[in-house]
């Protein structure tokens, strides 16, 4: 097969379109490459889509969070400190055996137990808790004298918030945001490494390179190749959020404006 | 003949509940998932110097005024960071193994003319292995130990790096100048000055890495180290009678369970210690939390909601 | 006559190997009846048995040393340990990488085992372990398969309905059918060349000791006992 061919048979092999049965002898570079690639696109669907669902969530739990009633805070606090407070490998492990139970229960759960929804709830959740966390921080840290503006404007309760708190915690949690979600894409490989199996072959970038590291008993093809797709993937985050960093701070005067830098505050 | 502690576990079948439990509850296997938890913390309390020490050198490195240093600082920060935990882990560790063995070699045979890559095999001579195979089971686990540290040092030293190289900038311009104003040199100014202080910048990040070390351990089964995950879906899985006198169903929700309680008890004790220590450096410092100090309310930062203001602030 | 050659054999070798190095057995741990973790922590089960064996006959020391099933044969390569005793079996895709002794079981069927007996092996969905030859087998049936990492989760999942019915070795399923409610059912397939010890291709002259000690437990009979003790199907 040609580099070519191989493409088209399988870049689309993790979504379960193309040749049916993966390469068996004779790996190329190529195969490698293009299998791993495709499996990148899992990875892909589930940061991204955590990503976007878990940003609103954040949002809502940092809100809570900051709320004198106790009723709304504490199982803001709770829910925020079990997700942070344990490991995702065990979450995923929970999750799994949660929803298989739920499955004898009733079949409206029965899509849960598959990876594509089951292993997405939990990302959400995990990365929800993760945001939640930087909001927080960044509602609190919102200088006071911004708030004695908006109180001097006449502004209070959701209008303050909206046009003033709000906007102003989004830009000082952006950079640590940015490394969340950074971290977030790292986290996907788990899916299919703990609790979820991979069906029909159907996998995630590490799936594949797990497949290749145990037919060629090679670690050191695989793997790498993972990784420089993975700092790739990188790259592209951080640009995208770089991009909505500087559209967050556009108002302030140049030498103002906040750099994202990529800093490991928060992975799991 | 299984050794047992109890006396009455001689025959686990014919026991109540409790009897049992206290009897399955203490079998060698057993023993060993609760000694794998002594494993994790002395993982973690060699680990996190190491990993600082690590880190310290990634951030002076990329400090450096010589370029290539620089770039070699820069790169290692960069390549490690970028890349998932869990892929490392997975081809490190062999690498690392072999690259020491290598080392060894060319060192203890130099006049060995066989190739080392013969095919798939990796060949050293037999006094290059490291350890030795004659080398009694504990030397080659303390050996396997070790290079799970390393992997592991070498992973979050990256991170460590980073925190520390923004650190470093944080610290404010003036308290540097003022100390080459006092005739101090770079070298002086750098570890009298600039290194005391920086530890405050650095203090929420490093916290945060903790925590993310702690979560990174589910993986040292990985590293080839038999953890508490090992031990936990060891013991768990369902047991068939033929092979234990403790025949159960699957447990392993109970066994994870018992590990998320451990993760979240000792994610809590990290969370109030290290909020001390913010406190404890913070007094007398030049920042909010140590103004807020000297007027004697609030406290400083915490570790989980402080950091990001360290963020927020351009540095 | 073999056993005899065996013994002078043996005796050579201790004479040039007065210091030979402990042979370090790699295996799993978590593949019952051929190898699992007893309640005391230790390996056990059919090939602890007869690795100890294997290493009296050959007089060698040895020492087990359990590794996760994914990376076992990584690290034989990069010499962590000398062989794999694992319930491996011979496929022609290993031979390529490692080299086996002859068998010490014969060809053994896998089979499938399901909760209920009317369930389509061909278009259903069927559970193995990542990376084992049933895995291999269940892609070419046209069956869809689930992967779990180890044969543990295979047969949870079957209980859990997650799968239709899990492909695996016979042997492993037997004691788990016998005492669940789970069932054998279709044809029992024939897999793989019978299990046998791999080592690394360069280490031709240990695994020359292994062969010719299962040779001789196999000639003397003790190994068909092993078998018989440990259920571990077919005889020799």
């Amino acid at each position: 097969m040609t580099c070519l061919e191989t493409l088209q048979a399988y870049a689309f092999r993790s979504l379960g379109y193309g040749e049916r049965l993966l390469p068996r002898s004779d790996f190329t570079l190529c195969d490698q490459f293009v299998l791993i690639g495709s499996g990148l696109l899992w990875n892909i669907y589930f940061g991204l889509l955590a990503i976007v669902a878990g940003f609103f969530f954040a949002n809502a739990l940092a809100v809570a969070k900051t709320s004198a009633r106790p009723w709304l805070r504490r199982p803001a606090n709770g829910f925020i400190f079990v997700f942070r407070g344990s490991p995702l490998f065990i979450q995923f492990f929970f999750a799994y055996f949660l929803f298989l139970s739920l499955k004898s229960v009733s079949p409206v759960f029965n899509l849960l137990s598959s990876a594509w929804m089951g292993a997405l709830i939990v990302l959400f959740l995990n990365t929800s808790a993760y945001s939640a966390q930087i909001f927080y921080g960044a509602l609190c840290s919102i200088p006071k004298g911004d708030i004695e503006a908006a109180d001097a404007y006449g502004m209070s309760g959701w209008v303050r918030f909206r046009r003033i708190m709000w906007p102003t915690a989004m830009r000082l949690a952006w950079p640590a945001y940015t490394n969340e979600a950074i971290f977030l894409f790292h986290a996907t490989t788990l899916v299919f490494f703990s609790g979820f199996p991979a069906w029909r072959q159907q996998g995630d970038a590490l799936y594949y390179a797990n497949y290749f590291a145990d037919k060629t008993f090679n670690p050191f093809v695989p793997y790498p190749i993972l990784a420089f797709y993975f700092i790739l993937l990188t790259l592209v985050v951080i640009t995208v959020f770089g991009g909505i960093n500087s559209y967050l701070n556009r108002h302030l005067p140049r030498d103002r404006r906040q750099k994202v830098k990529v800093r490991p505050q928060l992975i799991r | 003949m299984r050794p047992a502690i109890f006396s009455f576990c001689s025959d686990p079948a014919s026991l109540d509940t409790v009897r049992w439990l206290t009897c399955y509850l203490s079998t060698g296997k057993h023993m060993a998932f609760y000694m794998s938890f002594a494993t994790v913390l002395l993982l973690l309390a060699i680990t996190a110097p190491l990993a600082l020490a690590f880190g310290f050198g990634g951030a002076i490195a990329a400090r450096a005024q010589f370029a290539p240093l620089a770039w070699l600082g820069k790169g290692y920060i960069a390549i490690v960071r970028g890349v998932p935990d869990i892929a490392f882990f997975l081809f490190f560790v062999i690498a690392l193994d072999q690259g020491v063995e290598w080392l060894r070699h060319q060192v203890k045979c130099p006049d060995w003319d066989e190739p080392i890559r013969q095919g798939n095999d990796f060949i050293v001579c037999s006094v290059a292995k490291m350890p030795l195979n004659s080398a009694p089971q504990w030397m080659h686990e303390i050996y396997g130990f070790t290079l799970a540290v390393l992997t592991f040092a070498i992973v979050f030293g990256a991170f460590a790096a980073n925190v520390l190289y923004g650190a470093m900038r944080a610290v404010p311009r003036a308290q540097v100048e003022t100390a080459e104003a006092y005739g101090m040199n770079r070298h002086q100014s750098f570890w009298r000055v600039l290194v005391p202080q920086m530890w405050l910048y650095a203090l929420p990040g490093l916290s945060n890495l903790w925590m993310v070390l702690i979560k990174a351990t589910p993986l040292l089964f990985l590293l080839g180290v038999e953890d508490i995950v090992y031990w936990a879906r060891e013991l768990g899985g369902s047991k068939t009678p033929q092979f234990t006198d403790y025949p159960h169903p699957d447990w392993r929700m109970w066994y994870f369970l018992a590990l998320l309680i451990f993760y979240l008890a000792f994610t809590k004790l990290s969370e109030v210690v290290l909020d001390r220590i913010t406190r404890r450096l913070s007094y007398g410092q030049a920042t909010v939390a140590g103004a807020a100090q000297r007027k004697g309310r609030g406290k400083g930062p915490g570790t989980g909601s402080g950091n990001e203001k360290t963020e927020g602030t351009p540095a | 006559m073999k056993s005899l050659l065996l013994g002078s054999a043996a005796l050579a070798m201790t004479a040039s190997f007065a210091l030979a190095d402990t042979v370090r057995l790699g295996t799993e741990g978590a593949y019952p009846p051929y190898n699992f973790i007893n309640d005391a922590g230790e390996v056990d089960g059919f090939e602890r048995e007869l690795g100890d064996e294997l290493c009296k006959r050959a007089e060698l020391t040895c020492e087990w040393v359990t590794n996760d099933w994914d990376s076992i044969i990584p690290n034989l390569l990069s010499g962590n340990y000398d062989t794999i005793i694992a319930g491996m079996s011979i496929t022609a895709e290993r031979e390529e990488i490692v080299d086996f002794t002859q068998g010490y079981t014969p060809p053994s069927p896998s089979a499938y085992a399901a909760m209920s007996a009317d369930v389509d092996l061909e278009g259903g969905i069927v559970a193995a372990q990542t990376a084992t030859i049933q895995a291999n087998h269940v892609v070419s049936t046209g069956a869809t398969i689930v992967e779990y990492p180890t044969p543990d989760e295979t047969v949870a999942a079957v209980n859990a309905g997650e799968a239709d019915a899990v492909l695996a070795d016979k042997d492993f399923l037997e004691p788990i059918v016998s005492s669940t409610e789970m069932m054998f059912v279709g044809e029992d397939v024939m897999l793989g060349d019978g299990i046998g010890m791999a080592f690394r291709e360069s280490d031709a002259e240990l695994r020359g000791k292994f062969d010719a000690a299962i040779a001789s437990m196999k000639e003397d009979g003790t190994l068909n006992d092993l078998i018989v003790k440990w259920e571990v199907g077919g005889t020799w």
